[in-house]
């Protein structure tokens, strides 16, 4: 169980790319990271390329139901889902999904800064309404869910989806700063890669 | 054959799936469906479970496959009408066998307007996105289509859509 009770309007405003870059030191090599549509996954390529890192390229909303997806195959192996704001209000039905299964292993970080920011940063309804989306979350059925305070809160958080069971969900309040860098667009090669560090896919083809 | 011919067509699809290890099972559900999702909750086999939307299903197939585990989405022609963007987007970019098994709606009877509208969209979407589909009609070909169809959207790393006329199902009329 979360003993954190930050709420929305308390979490401090983080900057993306660094905390991407703090959960890829803190995790290590062995979870599987899926990162959403647009800036989740630039900045997860931008914190350096790990053998099990997936980067979702254009279906928006479907970085937590890929992830899920992963979990499920893999129960041993921790999975990281990184996910937008934006993007999960387009498929929160995916949180009852994952509710009603339970994957254990799955964590799912919500990087919430209110707005559309890859197409222009127009605000998101749920940030006009004042939704609470981790409250959605928890609402949905899945009780570990809270809001970073900060970073050390992050990393007590990040910690906690390591040591003990999930479903998790992370909530992260961002600043507007763009991403650190872009990801290449090559879904096969992509696909490829993550294929074989996730010990899906043998090949004599180096690489 | 012809002792194979008085096996349901849902069974059929049952021994298939489990002969080409396909494990996951994710669905939006249909009527016709029914005895299929009922057989694959009732196997231990089968990791089976509902999603909210059949873009979710498509999305869970999809981290499996990459992660070792074959799937499989069951939907209905109106659910499938949900997905080009997704399907464009997922397993034709990243060369994803997802594998998708649609009861078809909105012909041979249908009493729904929309579902026959719906319907006509269905087969030019998967056309145009250059996914290999079938339509199953016949009990006695149902086997060897779905066998083959899996077989091949493996080895060749691309998506495919069963659609079960129907013809095969029966399918779903209106009663008076
Ligand atoms: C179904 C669909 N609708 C719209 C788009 C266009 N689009 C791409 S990314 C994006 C915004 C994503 O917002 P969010 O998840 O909050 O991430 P951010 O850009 O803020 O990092 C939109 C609207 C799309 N790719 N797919």
């Amino acid at each position: 169980m979360s003993a954190s009770v930050t709420t929305a309007h308390n979490a401090k405003r983080m900057n993306r790319a660094a905390l991407v870059r703090r959960l890829v030191a803190r995790i290590g090599e062995d979870p599987a990271v899926i990162g959403g549509i647009g800036h989740s996954n630039f900045d997860l390529w931008a914190a350096g390329h790990r053998a099990r890192n997936f980067y979702m390229l254009g279906s928006m909303g479907l970085a937590v139901p890929i992830g899920l997806g992963v979990a499920l195959a893999q129960p041993r192996r921790k999975v990281f889902v990184l996910e937008g704001d934006g993007s999960l209000l387009m498929q929160l039905g995916c949180l009852s999904t994952v509710a009603a299964q339970r994957p254990a292993n799955l964590a799912i970080l919500l990087l919430d800064n209110g707005t559309y920011q890859i197409t222009g940063g127009q605000r998101t309804p749920a940030e006009l309404a004042g939704t609470d989306l981790v409250a959605v979350a928890r609402a949905a059925g899945l009780p570990q869910a809270a809001w970073a305070a900060d970073e050390a809160d992050f990393d007590r958080l990040v910690a906690q989806c390591l040591d003990t069971e999930g479903p998790h969900v992370i909530g992260l309040k961002l600043d507007d700063a763009p991403p650190a860098g872009q990801t290449e667009r090559d879904p096969a090669q992509i696909r490829d890669r993550f294929m074989r560090g996730m010990g899906a896919k043998r090949s004599g083809l180096p690489g | 054959m012809n002792e194979g011919a008085a096996q349901p067509w849902h069974e059929i699809v049952l021994e298939v799936l489990k002969a080409n290890e396909v494990r996951l099972v994710a669905y939006v559900p249909d009527n016709v469906l029914k005895p299929l999702i009922s057989g694959c909750h009732a196997d231990p086999f089968f990791t089976t479970l509902a999603a909210a939307r059949e873009e979710e299903a498509i999305g869970i197939l999809c981290g499996a496959w990459m992660a070792g585990m074959r799937g499989i989405a069951l939907m209905q022609t109106s659910g499938f009408a949900t997905l080009a963007n997704v399907l464009a987007s997922l397993p034709c970019a990243f060369q994803i066998p997802a594998l998708m098994m649609v009861s078809e709606r909105g012909t041979l009877g249908e009493f729904n307007i929309g579902q026959a509208m719906v319907n006509r969209t269905m087969r030019p979407v998967l056309d145009s996105l250059g996914i290999e589909h079938h339509t199953i009609t016949r009990r006695d070909e149902c086997g060897f289509i779905l066998d083959r169809s899996i077989r091949q959207a493996v080895t060749t790393q691309a998506p495919a859509c069963l659609i079960l006329s129907p013809l095969l199902t029966g399918g779903k009329v209106l009663k008076a």
